[in-house]
């Protein structure tokens, strides 16, 4: 349901893929290796995105511990890897399902908590998360340094390591995902998700069964993150506690509230401003985090549903904001 | 039994520092419901304009005697971070007060972020080291515990602090006004009280005691960080759900306990995982005590 472009002519809007489509796949032949490997970052953080985007967007939960599903699925490929020589590819669905796992144990306890506590919680998670790789357990995570030589995956026989492989790689990974989400948006889960964000209370009235949906949720957001981190371990073969700390919660969370929670293009959206637009200004790199503390705060007060946002968030954000004249539906208000 | 009580005196000079900040948060919270994620900002800014005042102006120069310098830094930084209080909470937080839960936290964050890296672009990102002699180097040693002045120092200050506080609380008109406004604010303004400006006080107030702790940081630890307001802030944030946020005394013995258990854990378990340890408290209360140890209810009342 998340059109911001839900009056545009169909025709137009297929004409606009197609060209987003021609545009993606001749990338690499026209980019330098730099730019490449930016569209591949820009990948892997549209998957993060899109997986907390499950979490803080479509339910409602706030998570600012994202990094540590991150970090599940790609220190268990990077242990696989090293320790056992298991394929990484193979390693794909299985750090996923132990990110599943982790965020089952997480979420479980905590799931009755009010809105920022929950948030502080996850924080607190994330930064054990941290600290333990940083430590050493049982000699398993490399301790600050990390873990060096995990191998590349081989598709067929085909070993995939130029930035350009890559690219491809993630992004079908982003496209499959995308279609599997949008299916998911209008599915009973998702439609459950949403009622559950409205209002809970009435949404367990109407026998959804909360607490499941959530858990599920959590379970599905920190797979996907921990499917990234599979990724995004392969693709750097070196791994580090830095790259997993709250900063890269921090930013995911941004990118999911900025481009407007719930949204999928959202996601797209705020990812292009919290990655890829810094490196367009890399000569004001020291300035530009000062820059995006600013426009959190004033995205806030001035458009609060974020850039892209979904059309269901829209209303609801705007009629809690905006007092409605007595006998107009909220409907005309958003529909502009 | 020598050794426990010195980790009991060194963890109680650490909490009184994290009960001060968690004041500040806890304040915030029992009014407007917010998670300020900026006060730990606020905190760390105050170490640092403490560090312009002594070592860039000089100032301790310039005065007479070096108690009234220091009275005289203490002040004025306490001074100038509750200025950028108050206009934190005009710029990011008041024109949020209407909106989704959503919206200010994301405006904390955006203040926190913003902050720090003004400080960072402003001093840079390495550490700045606090002159030595700020405060002569006497220890005592009493039943084989060694307390150094800054310590004492420390531990008077920040309790004179916190019983102020206390007393201005409950004992006072202002404080029965902030305490109805955090009960409920409509009501409130119906019995004639500002709440603009009781907010605004409590942006003063929490700022100007995160400040003070800040400034004792520096001198105490003598090493400060653009990134140290992150660190403190979370261990602030714990002591007050530790003992129950809302609570201004529940802040107090939250930080307390929060700084004596912190240490023994890094002396008695390991100092690497001493970090841990407050992350662990503050997931074990959320879970099973969310209501701190004397506080209200938190759990979504469904």
């Amino acid at each position: 349901m998340s059109r911001g472009w839900h009056n545009w002519d169909p025709r137009y809007l297929k004409l606009a893929y197609l060209a987003l489509g021609v545009g993606a796949v001749a990338y690499p032949f026209l980019a330098n290796t730099y730019w490449i490997d930016v569209a591949n970052f820009f990948g892997i953080y549209v998957l993060l995105g899109l997986s907390l985007n499950i979490i803080v967007g479509y339910v409602g939960l706030f998570n600012l511990g994202q990094a540590a599903f991150y970090a599940v699925g790609a220190y268990s490929t990077a242990i696989l890897n090293t320790a056992f020589h298991i394929p990484v590819l193979w390693l794909l669905p299985l750090s996923g399902l132990l990110a599943a796992l982790m965020g089952y144990l997480i979420s479980r306890p905590i799931l009755h908590l009010r809105g920022d506590y929950l948030c502080i919680v996850t924080i607190g998670f994330g930064e054990i998360m941290r600290i333990t790789l940083n430590n050493n357990p049982f000699g398993l995570t490399g301790g600050p340094n990390g873990i060096m030589g995990i191998a590349r995956p081989e598709i067929l026989g085909f070993r995939l390591f130029q930035p350009h492989h890559y690219y491809y790689f993630i992004w079908l990974i982003v496209l499959l995902t995308v279609i599997a989400l949008k299916r998911l948006e209008n599915s009973r889960i998702g439609r459950a998700w949403h009622y559950i964000r409205e209002d809970e209370l009435a949404a367990a009235a109407m026998g959804i069964d909360v607490n499941r949906m959530k858990l599920l949720a959590f379970m599905l957001g920190a797979g996907l993150a921990g499917v990234a981190g599979n990724i995004y371990a392969t693709k750097m073969t070196v791994i580090a506690p830095e790259s997993f700390s709250f900063w890269e919660s921090v930013v995911m969370f941004t990118i999911v509230v900025l481009g407007g929670p719930g949204s999928i293009p959202g996601v797209v959206v705020g990812t292009l401003c919290m990655v890829v637009l810094p490196e367009l200004f890399r000569e004001f790199a020291k300035a530009r985090m000062l820059v995006f503390g600013l426009a959190m705060i004033l995205m806030m007060i001035f458009r609060p549903e974020g850039l892209w946002p979904a059309r269901r968030y829209r209303e609801e954000i705007r009629s809690a904001k905006e007092e409605l004249p007595a006998g107009q539906k909220p409907e005309t208000l958003s529909g502009a | 039994m020598q050794e426990f009580l010195q980790q009991v005196v060194n963890g109680l000079t650490i909490g009184s520092i994290y009960a001060l900040v968690a004041l500040g948060y806890t304040m915030v919270y029992g009014i407007l419901k917010l998670i300020n994620f900026a006060h730990g900002e606020l905190f760390m800014i105050g170490s640092f304009l403490a560090f312009t005042l002594i070592v860039s102006a000089n100032l301790m120069e310039h005065i007479p005697h070096p108690v009234a310098g220091l009275v005289a830094v203490f002040l004025l930084v306490a001074l100038m971070v509750a200025v950028i209080g108050l206009i934190l909470e005009r710029v990011a937080y008041r024109p949020l007060r209407r909106s989704s839960r959503l919206a200010p936290l994301v405006s904390a964050l955006g203040a926190s972020i913003f902050l720090q890296n003004a400080i960072m672009l402003v001093y840079g990102g390495g550490y700045l080291v606090f002159p030595e002699n700020l405060v002569p180097n006497i220890e005592w040693s009493v039943g084989g515990i060694n307390i150094g002045l800054m310590r004492v120092i420390i531990l008077a200050l920040s309790i004179s602090l916190m019983l102020f506080l206390y007393l201005l609380v409950q004992k006072t008109r202002l404080g029965a006004a902030m305490r109805a406004c955090s009960l409920d604010h409509d009501t409130a303004r119906l019995m004639g009280i500002n709440v603009d400006r009781i907010i605004a006080l409590v942006f003063v107030i929490g700022p100007a005691l995160g400040a003070i702790a800040g400034i004792m940081v520096g001198m105490y630890y003598r090493q400060i960080n653009f990134t140290m307001g992150w660190a403190y802030g979370l261990r602030a944030f714990t002591a007050a759900i530790l003992g129950g946020i809302g609570n201004i005394p529940g802040a107090m013995v939250g930080g307390l306990l929060l700084g004596i258990l912190e240490t023994i854990g890094a002396g008695y378990v390991a100092a690497a995982w001493k970090d841990v340890v407050a992350f662990i408290i503050l997931i074990l209360i959320l879970i099973l005590r969310p209501t701190g140890l004397l506080g209200e209810r938190v759990a979504e009342k469904v």
